[in-house]
């Protein structure tokens, strides 16, 4: 390529704000200040295989997973009535599920403190028709609604993306060749939506096992999870080494399922929203 | 061929959004017929096929197969496949498995369905190509896939929408010849849409001419292009010479300026025609034997035939001849009672 030049200030903006920080990253979780000065050790990565820290990750993996599924079993129906050509309202839906997204994420989140709080907007209203309060803030359920909420519409999306480019004519052959709507479904259309479910997953999955201010303001700061563990270390604890080695752990965890998901949906060809 | 009937439309009429698309479609077609749809784009032939297909549903009028009404019967319960315009091949599958499709769905034993599927790929001349991917393959390959899944279901009726239309002209005519020895073969009923008069002629038993949602006209090959019933058919079967002309009296027709003999009767005295004369019907002969006389405008050699412009009387005849004329030379022009084609105008 001759016009490799054009290239130069990517590489540049690589070098200085990916390449550089990783390896600051890399650096900060093999080493500790002792009194002889900097020296190397894997001390870091030993603490996160204390009890305490695998449960946090666990439990950041297990919320992600509940909301993942949630958001594919919200997601695809939804996803399908977009694409279906004879629903009417159909740009309308497509932007309520999009507007959201234009809104800031924090706000969003605070939103749903004023509706779930004590006080708050839904627990006023059973309080009217005389039943009894509900804690509906602070625990697990809050967590995966926010991030159910929040990640949502990147299920919906990609699914939604690659169902309106199946096309007519296929679904209409495989009526032809005797095959109910079930069937229809199971062999032709979710087959071949597998890319958007896969990109879908990937990017409801990621952002949920990494989040730290849904479970922060809807958790109460009683669920940390891994996002909010790697915060503290370097927001309050001062403890970069820890922090940087976590973040370490999250990435190779992160790279590892891309790279399983991204198999699979060479296998299956066809793209989603990527 | 015997003579039942396998489909009838009755009364069959269509709108979308209210613009007339079909407009009271009258059709029956017998058993182990081969049937085609002809019309120029956008006449309502896909439409037609979709309704047989259960695709479409007609907004008046009934489909019946066999003698029973199937209006309401969705396209997965009636016995007619279809071969897709764009072919529609799964493109998740295979070609064994695109071609297993539909009896997969029948549940058939796993060890037939395999026998079933290679007799079709050796029907279709794909032996070989069982495990290949279909974008994989040709625009030919792929169009044979597409006959041979809709094939392999043993159909009633097989319904074939322009599915020669995107391959190339020599393709063609070898699918053309393919198709209609499988259709001899199987002793399958199709119905074949196509806007390739030429394709029509060449294949089919029966053809249906239609224009605007109407149609035109039925009849064997041979009828529509002796006899075709009125202008628009005549015009759309091959070229033609189509002219206003005035029935002066039974047999007798006058048109650029001379009285012609012909075989039509039954018209009102004076009454307004279209005549119709095929190119090849116009019989240049010399100066001053002839009934009119003309000056050639143009020549262009056709390969077998030559093609010439004359005016004459204020009328430009197309006429096609093995023996050519020069430009500018003055010819006389016969037509003879035979090959006058008389039509009532539409208007
Ligand atoms: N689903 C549809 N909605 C609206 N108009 C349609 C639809 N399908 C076909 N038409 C119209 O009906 C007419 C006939 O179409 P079609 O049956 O596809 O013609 P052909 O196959 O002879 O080219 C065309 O004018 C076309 O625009
Ligand atoms: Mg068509």
């Amino acid at each position: 390529m001759k016009k490799g030049w054009i290239a130069y200030p990517y590489v540049v903006w690589l070098i200085m704000f990916i390449f550089v920080p990783l390896l600051l990253i890399v650096f900060y979780s093999v080493i500790k200040t002792t009194d002889q000065g900097i020296v190397f050790t894997l001390e870091h990565f030993q603490r996160f295989f204390e009890p305490i820290y695998i449960m946090v990750l666990l439990r950041s993996l297990y919320l992600a997973l509940i909301s993942t599924v949630i958001c594919l079993l919200l997601g695809y129906p939804l996803a399908m009535i977009l694409a279906s050509k004879d629903y009417r309202h159909k740009r309308v839906l497509l932007l309520l599920v999009v507007i959201p997204m234009w809104m800031n994420f924090l706000l969003r989140t605070y939103a749903w403190l004023t509706l779930l709080e004590k006080n708050g907007v839904i627990n006023s209203f059973i309080s009217f028709l005389g039943l009894p309060k509900m804690e509906l803030l602070y625990n697990q359920g809050a967590v995966v609604l926010g991030m159910v909420y929040n990640f949502l519409p990147f299920m919906v999306l990609p699914i939604y993306s690659v169902l309106i480019k199946i096309d007519k004519s296929i679904i209409e052959a495989a009526e032809d060749l005797g095959a109910n709507s079930r069937v229809v479904f199971r062999k032709v259309i979710f087959p071949l939506s597998l890319p958007g479910v896969v990109s879908g997953i990937t990017m409801v999955y990621m952002p949920a096992v990494t989040t730290f201010v849904i479970s922060r303001l809807l958790g109460g700061g009683q669920f940390t999870l891994i996002g909010n563990l790697i915060e503290q270390q370097f927001l309050y604890t001062g403890e970069w080494g820890f922090g940087s080695a976590l973040s370490l752990i999250m990435m190779i965890l992160i790279l590892f399922s891309m790279a399983i998901m991204s198999k699979y949906e060479k296998e299956n060809e066809g793209g989603g929203l990527f | 061929m015997t003579n039942q009937e396998i489909i009838r439309l009755v009364d069959v009429s269509k709108t979308f959004d209210d613009t007339p698309v079909l407009n009271n479609i009258n059709l029956y077609i017998r058993r182990n017929e081969f049937v085609t749809l002809l019309g120029p784009s956008g006449c309502g032939k896909t439409t037609t096929l979709r309704i047989i297909g259960g695709f479409e549903d007609p907004t008046t009028g009934k489909v019946l197969f066999e003698g029973q009404d199937i209006t309401d019967v969705p396209p997965y319960k009636r016995k007619v496949n279809t071969v897709f315009q764009k072919y529609a091949l799964f493109p998740h599958m295979n070609v064994a498995e695109n071609i297993a499709f539909g009896l997969n769905i029948k549940k058939m034993d796993k060890k037939l369905i395999k026998e079933k599927v290679e007799n079709m790929l050796n029907l279709v001349n794909l032996k070989g190509f069982e495990n290949r991917s279909v974008d994989s393959l040709s625009g030919g390959q792929q169009q044979r896939v597409a006959i041979a899944r809709a094939l392999v279901n043993e159909p009633d009726v097989l319904l074939l929408d322009e599915p020669l239309g995107a391959l190339d002209l020599k393709l063609r005519k070898g699918m053309q010849i393919e198709l209609k020895n499988i259709q001899k073969k199987l002793g399958i009923t199709f119905i074949y849409v196509t806007h390739d008069q030429e394709e029509a002629l060449t294949m089919s038993d029966t053809i249906v001419v239609m224009n605007e949602g109407v149609i035109q006209q039925i009849g064997t090959p041979i009828d529509i292009y002796n006899e075709p019933k009125n202008a628009f058919v005549a015009d759309f079967i091959g070229e033609s010479n189509i002219i206003d002309g005035v029935m002066i009296e039974d047999y007798m027709v006058e048109f650029a300026n001379y009285r012609f003999k012909c075989l039509d009767s039954g018209f009102d005295p004076n009454e307004k025609v279209d005549v119709v004369v095929r190119p090849e019907d116009v019989k240049l002969v010399p100066k001053g034997q002839g009934m009119i006389e003309g000056r050639v405008l143009s020549v262009l050699f056709k390969g077998v035939h030559y093609e010439m412009l004359v005016q004459s009387n204020g009328i430009k005849w197309l006429v096609h001849s093995t023996l050519m004329e020069p430009v500018d030379s003055i010819v006389g022009i016969n037509i003879l009672p035979d090959d006058i084609h008389i039509m009532k105008k539409v208007r």
